[in-house]
């Protein structure tokens, strides 16, 4: 796994390197140390959600909701979490927003740099699945990404779930997430062999709006993401159930309504005054 | 985050964008500085807030200027804002099981002049967002008075006048943070920088 050419690590940043130590652990011990102390950990970004997929007659269609939650407060109303994997993969991820980003893009540039070496062929989903895993069971559970990852390849159309342990599922319809339990009863409600694509794409959206309603980790809007041999179509904001249920005020401040101490125009660092130039021509 | 206390808010208006955040340092409740400023320019179009441990705030605030010291070497032009935003999400997750405790928020104007804002928590998620970003001990009371006072393309007067009363208005509730506030604001031809009176207690 290790190849590196100079100093350019060829499998990604912090990944898939078995020999090399990816994370700098410098700071954990002085963190354990004034939490010991009485200091309160800062959370951390989560991302509460529902997301699932389902395989369709020719292809599969990924959906999830757009909340992101810090504790009780929503810190983005409109995030994405469909990640792109390769042109023919996504992912959808849930957890710890920074894990499933961060892990999406590390097998995302992991597979581009494999297809780069396969004279441009492209990418199975089972590379992709197998790379999150055994990232995700190397960090013991530790590294919180839940994803659900679907893609077309030369074997047709696959729907994996993978959990943050390192385990994987190979399903014709999943959910992950807080809202999981709400999307599963619509699939195992509705769910058919061999759905037209609008089928499929009305029982994802259904799914992810059983977890906007029902499941109070997500909310906003539904994303979707089809993928079939001829390509792949990103519905971003592929419904919006939830637009402010108020007109903005227009709130406007007469100017000189806050109180200012100082002001002063800062020193612009990047321009470069040329000195000794000619000087410009007036007139003929 | 509540060690130290503070506020730090940016918000996009009409071709600038504004970055402010209030003055104090404290050591829990006692408060030993009511003139540190924690928001930072990384050049003449990129502005970087910190709010958090205030050692990790320094810490990261010169590991950026030195990261774009020598991006300037190596490329002799600037950082893009998206680029930026990516190196700091980066530096932040290289330490995922052993962070700094420090939550950015980063503002600048792209290469066309149009606004970019992004907020991340403290392992690098970014959050990046078209109307403002808050961080800090006061984020709750910033989110809900920036929700009702920011409106789309605010020009840089307006822009200054909100964004004025969010800090201000934000702080108030929270005892960690306050006594003043610093806004930077950035144009195409400018940064204008404005300290505000707050209140003392």
């Amino acid at each position: 796994m290790s190849s590196s050419y100079g100093d350019i690590n060829v499998s990604g940043g912090i990944g898939l390197d078995s020999e090399s130590a990816p994370f700098n652990l410098e700071l954990a011990r002085r963190n354990s140390m004034i939490e010991r102390q009485g200091m309160k950990l800062p959370r951390y970004l989560k991302t509460g959600t529902t997301i699932c997929g389902v395989v369709y007659a020719n292809g599969v269609v990924l959906g999830a909701d757009t909340r992101s939650t810090n504790g009780d407060t929503v810190a983005d109303k409109n995030c994405e979490k469909i990640h792109y994997i390769a042109p023919n993969i996504y992912c959808c991820g849930a957890g710890t927003a920074a894990d499933t980003e961060a892990t999406t893009n590390m097998v995302a540039s992991a597979l581009n740099m494999h297809r780069y070496g396969t004279n441009g062929r492209t990418s199975r989903v089972i590379t992709a699945l197998t790379m999150l895993k055994s990232h995700l069971f190397k960090y013991q559970g530790n590294v919180s990404a839940a994803l659900v990852l679907g893609g077309f390849d030369i074997n047709g159309p696959h729907l994996f779930t993978v959990y943050p342990h390192g385990s994987s599922d190979s399903l014709p319809y999943a959910t992950m997430g807080s809202g999981s339990l709400a999307a599963m009863s619509i699939f195992e409600a509705g769910y058919k062999e061999n759905m037209t694509k609008e089928e499929a794409m009305k029982l994802v959206a259904d799914a992810i709006k059983s977890g906007v309603f029902n499941d109070l980790g997500s909310g906003s809007n539904v994303d979707l993401c089809i993928i079939t041999k001829e390509g792949k179509e990103y519905l971003r904001n592929y419904e919006c159930p939830n637009p402010r249920p108020y007109a903005s005020q227009s709130f406007s401040f007469a100017k000189g309504t806050t109180p200012v101490l100082r002001s002063t125009m800062l020193t612009l660092k990047d321009v470069v005054v040329e000195e000794g130039a000619d000087a410009m021509e007036v007139g003929a | 985050m509540s060690y130290n206390g503070g506020a730090v808010i940016a918000m996009t208006g009409k071709e600038c964008v504004a970055i402010a955040c209030d003055l104090r340092l404290g050591i829990q409740n006692q408060t030993i500085a009511t003139d540190y400023r924690k928001v930072f320019r990384v050049h003449d179009k990129l502005f970087v807030g910190l709010s958090g441990l205030a050692t990790d705030m320094q810490t990261l605030s010169q590991r950026f200027a030195f990261r774009h010291n020598l991006y300037k070497l190596r490329e002799e032009r600037n950082m893009k804002p998206t680029t930026f935003a990516n190196l700091v999400s980066h530096m932040l997750y290289e330490r995922r099981f052993g962070p700094y405790y420090a939550e950015p928020v980063i503002a600048g104007l792209d290469e066309n002049n149009q606004p970019y804002i992004t907020g991340m928590d403290l392992i690098g998620a970014m959050a990046p967002a078209s109307d403002f970003v808050v961080a800090g001990s006061s984020s709750e009371s910033l989110f809900g008075v920036c929700e009702s006072f920011w409106k789309p393309d605010m020009d840089a007067e307006t822009l200054f006048e909100t964004l004025g009363q969010c800090i201000l208005t934000g702080v108030n509730r929270d005892c960690l943070a306050g006594w003043g506030a610093a806004i930077y604001i950035i144009t195409p031809t400018g940064i204008t920088a404005k300290t505000l009176k707050g209140r003392q207690d």
